[in-house]
């Protein structure tokens, strides 16, 4: 058992909290402007697979990343055209982005080379004591969110557009702006996060590597309260469920089988939410247009 | 019992969800072009696949079946007012108790044996669709987030179930399934030598079924009013929870059943995998605006579209512009929502003009 609390274990929940904390802060500033964003799940795939394509492409991982982020924004934009626009219903919106993913990643991975499972290896970005570039990033972007959300004219009135959009329409705020940037920024995130776990933390795409992490991003969100460092705590409580759950299958002698401890992530996001859900308010608008006449 | 009469709002109703799934599956045709294969080909060879001969028919109806009876999930729980993501999940967990029953040979005769897998299936479902709804009318949480985690988690169990051959559950460790289901508990052939069962008719049967339960009865009532307003169906002495858990649970033991028609009519035992029909089923039930005898045409409309995919392989489409194709549908039927209401959108434009024009 020594060899399973080590400064690994430590990194370990740093590199899996990562994706987690990316998208749940795309997911945090959707849902603060009032637009329920469950398309994060397909937006951190998009960005996964593009980031990979793109470095596939260019041979240069930075260049990726960035091809990565700008296709999971198109995907975000699609969510916000049906969504804000078009008003449709949120949910169905993102479950139809969400197939659009799995399905377009899946087709184009035969197509590009020829395979079922997944790409080919490419480049990765650069790492330090194992981890990416990106784990410091996501971290530190927790604070910018918060001053963002909490200390300027435009994070305040982004909230307004989530709290009670009808008052933020009369206050003269363009919330149909403001949601759509919101929406935006939450496929850049989800897109940062997504090619965090294929040119980040790995160096290839597999089919539905994002696995769910987009729903537990959005449990997180909801977990911490719509706050950015709630998201943080959230994002690092389901990010240690995973760690553990891999430092416990490499460990050897480890009491728990290791077929059953990769359900650990999925146990713990689904008590949180149970558990914990009843104390915590969303912005009152979400999901809400405000009624033009 | 009235006659069923299709009204105005039905048509417009139907229109849309069959301009929909042109609309998508042009865009279908616009991606497989872009790839550098012909589109006119490849929908060809689907049509082919689906409906050219004996065999590509009884295909077509036995993909449907799942997926009538998942859309049939989709829909009571959106009646209820529930966005169901974890019919995928509760299908899994009834093919997989459906094949542990029929796998375990307990020397019954085929007129109990079948019946009995087949129930022990939807329980199964039903039990895994039940805990959302139950923790939704609880605590509140979220169905989306609940159901997700619960399809994962049912993924994981069955896989750590049948990987262990622990000697008291009927699994083939080897082959990552249960042991094969024994003749008595196996679902009829319909149409030999093609593999078609009574799958399709089971599923034919429970759609009409719930459409009966759904309109015509208190319960279904009192699901539609739940899903309509929360508020006004508890002013009006309905118990939102209760409701919402038993629709849930409703939804599960189709989704079970439709899990157990698979591995007691077609594989003949329950593969520990995914075969993604849960997600299918959102479409399913979306196009067919969730009343259940329009989901047996959209089911049946995705079951070709499912078993006519494989075909388009020699056309050089990789059957996976599937999913694609189902997105689009379901973003072309939310797109025509908007069209829907344009006619009111328009009166009251006209309305500001001619109420400007009086004024100045």
């Amino acid at each position: 058992m020594e060899d399973f609390f080590t400064l690994d274990l430590l990194t370990r929940i740093l590199r899996m909290s990562t994706p987690l904390l990316f998208a749940a802060l795309g997911g945090l500033l959707s849902e603060r402007s009032g637009v329920i964003n469950i398309a994060l799940e397909g937006l951190i795939l998009l960005g996964a697979f593009f980031a990979v394509a793109g470095t596939y492409w260019t041979g240069d991982p930075y260049i990726g990343l960035v091809i990565g982020v700008l296709c999971a924004m198109a995907g975000a934009l699609v969510h916000a055209i049906w969504s804000i626009t078009f008003r449709g219903d949120q949910i169905v919106v993102g479950t139809a982005v969400n197939l659009i993913a799995m399905g377009l990643t899946a087709f184009l991975v035969k197509s590009i080379w020829g395979q079922a499972g997944g790409s080919d290896r490419v480049t990765s970005l650069y790492k330090f004591w194992g981890m990416s570039i990106l784990v410091p990033v996501a971290f530190a972007l927790v604070p910018v969110v918060w001053f963002f959300l909490f200390r300027t004219k435009q994070g305040l009135r982004l909230q307004a557009c989530g709290e009670h959009p009808q008052a933020a329409v009369s206050a003269g705020i363009n919330i149909t702006l403001y949601r759509y940037g919101a929406v935006l920024m939450s496929g850049l995130l989800a897109g940062l996060g997504g090619a965090y776990l294929s040119i980040g933390n790995l160096n290839y795409f597999t089919l539905d590597m994002s696995n769910g992490r987009g729903f537990i991003a959005l449990a997180a969100v909801i977990l911490g309260g719509w706050t950015p460092f709630g998201a943080l705590t959230a994002a690092l409580l389901f990010g240690a469920a995973e760690g553990i759950q891999i430092q416990g299958q490499s460990t050897p002698g480890f009491p728990i089988s290791s077929d059953l401890l990769v359900a650990l992530p999925y146990i713990v996001t689904l008590i949180a939410i149970t558990m914990f859900v009843k104390s915590r308010t969303g912005p009152a608008g979400l999901g809400k247009h405000a009624t033009t006449s | 019992m009235k006659p069923l009469r299709i009204s105005s709002g039905a048509w417009v109703a139907v229109v849309g969800s069959v301009s929909a799934v042109i609309v998508a599956l042009f865009l279908g045709g616009v991606v497989m072009r872009l790839s550098g294969a012909d589109p006119v080909k490849a929908y060809e060879a689907l049509i082919n696949g689906a409906f050219v001969g004996r065999r590509s028919i009884a295909e077509t109806l036995i993909y449907s079946a799942p997926l009538i009876l998942g859309g049939l999930a989709f829909a009571i729980s959106s009646r209820a007012g529930l966005f169901n993501i974890g019919i995928e999940g509760q299908l899994i967990t009834g093919g997989f108790i459906a094949g542990l029953v029929g796998a375990w040979d307990l020397g019954l005769p085929g007129p109990v044996y079948m019946p009995l897998a087949l129930l022990s299936g939807a329980l199964g479902g039903a039990v895994w669709g039940f805990i959302p709804g139950y923790l939704k009318a609880r605590t509140g949480a979220h169905e989306v987030i609940t159901t997700i985690m619960l399809n994962y988690l049912a993924m994981r169990i069955i896989t750590y179930l049948t990987l262990r051959q622990s000697g008291i559950l009927p699994v083939d460790s080897t082959m990552l399934a249960t042991k094969r289901v024994a003749p008595e508990a196996m679902l009829p052939r319909l149409m030999p030598p093609t593999r078609l069962h009574l799958g399709i008719v089971i599923a034919v049967v429970a759609a009409i079924v719930l459409w009966y339960v759904l309109f015509r009865t208190r319960f279904g009532f009192k699901v539609r009013a739940v899903g309509l307003s929360q508020g006004a169906s508890a002013y009006g002495g309905i118990k939102w929870g209760a409701t919402i858990a038993i629709a849930m649970a409703i939804a599960g033991a189709l989704s079970g059943l439709a899990g157990a028609g698979e591995s007691l009519g077609l594989h003949g035992r329950h593969w520990a995998t995914t075969p993604g029909y849960g997600f299918t089923a959102i479409a399913v039930g979306l196009v067919g605006r969730n009343h259940p005898l329009a989901v047996i045409l959209s089911g049946l409309l995705f079951g070709a579209l499912n078993a006519g995919a494989p075909s388009m392989q020699s056309a050089g489409v990789s059957k996976e512009i599937v999913l694609l194709i189902q997105g689009f549908i379901i973003l072309a039927v939310a797109a025509l929502e908007v069209v829907n209401r344009l006619p009111a959108i328009r009166s009251k434009l006209a309305r500001k003009s001619a109420a400007q024009k009086a004024g100045s």
